[in-house]
């Protein structure tokens, strides 16, 4: 059944390879604009005074702001090369995603991702033959603590 | 802002305040630059036909962002987000513009859920929701769930 698989051994090869770490610094404009496109008014998103004066001090970011500019913990074209090298379909959707979050992040915080590929797995869908990539990441702060992970599942068909 | 909910006041079945949104092509954009994704399935039509969906869709994780503020309004500045997931299961489209701001008449978005479980571990008070995006016609585009930490009003 091997010629019946999307999974092919190259793509197999990928699973478990670490795609890619970056490190980024949580800017206070990019939280601002990623509440209004929410279209979240909590002023501990919105407003750098009230957040100054709260126990946090500075503006948070909403839970799944994984830092702008960023690639991590969402589709990079770095994985989106490594997968059609490997002969994966080239039909794309986003299936889903997993948070847990660990400390708060907001503005100032650096944070390094390491994202890598958990798991591929193939399955009968209404799409057809369909392939399922899911990918973890882990956000790891200035302090040297896990402050937030995120597994997410790419379909391709 | 909603005034503190505490543990004490939710119990299996407690619904979550729900949350209305509505789509619109004009926020897809400004959600593609807040985000940084940029893939065209979600603004470029011939783009969307031939990935098989149609027309453009709703960004799923914007979906998602809607169901952290759902939960984040709900919880209250004491509470505690600790887990947030959820799958995207149906697609949604865009309401289009009629005006520069102004939307055309139509569907309306709810980001809701309900209380599956309360537990105490260690020194929290941790409770468990089914939470969800519902499309205009009734149907949970986006299931997922959350866990929370909620303050008790014995401060114990």
């Amino acid at each position: 059944m091997a010629n019946s698989s999307l999974i092919t051994d190259e793509l197999r090869k990928l699973i478990g390879m670490t795609l890619e770490t970056i490190v980024f610094k949580v800017e206070e404009g990019a939280i601002q604009r990623y509440a209004q496109a929410i279209g979240d008014p909590n002023p501990i998103y919105n407003d750098p005074d009230f957040a100054s004066k709260t126990k946090y001090g500075r503006l948070l970011t909403p839970p799944g702001f994984t830092g702008w500019p960023t690639k991590a913990g969402r589709l990079s074209e770095r994985l989106l090369e490594s997968l059609a090298k490997a002969g994966a379909p080239s039909r794309l959707l986003d299936g889903g995603i997993e948070f847990e979050f660990f400390e708060s992040v907001g503005a100032g915080d650096v944070l390094t991702a390491t994202t890598k590929i958990a798991d591929i797995t193939e399955r009968e869908t209404r799409l057809g033959k369909t392939m399922f990539t899911t990918l973890e990441t882990t956000f790891v702060n200035q302090k040297g603590n896990v402050a937030l992970k995120s597994r997410s599942t790419f379909i391709m068909f | 802002m909603a005034k503190q909910v505490y543990c004490e006041d939710v119990e299996v079945g407690t619904e979550i305040t729900p949350l209305a949104k509505i789509a619109t092509t004009r926020m897809l954009v400004q959600w593609a630059g807040a985000s940084g994704d940029f893939n065209p399935l979600h603004y470029d039509e011939d783009f969307a036909k031939a990935m098989g969906v149609g027309a453009p869709i709703v960004h799923g994780a914007l979906k998602r962002a809607w169901l952290g503020h759902l939960m984040t309004d709900w919880i209250g500045e004491e509470g505690k987000l600790k887990k947030l997931s959820c799958q995207y299961r149906g697609m949604d489209y865009p309401r289009k513009m009629k005006t520069m701001q102004e939307p055309h008449d139509g569907e309306i978005w709810w980001c809701k859920g309900k209380v599956t479980k309360k537990y105490e571990q260690g020194d929290e008070h941790l409770v468990e929701c089914e939470i969800w995006v519902e499309n205009g016609k009734g149907e949970k585009t986006t299931p997922g769930s959350a866990l929370v930490a909620l303050p008790t009003r014995s401060g114990k």
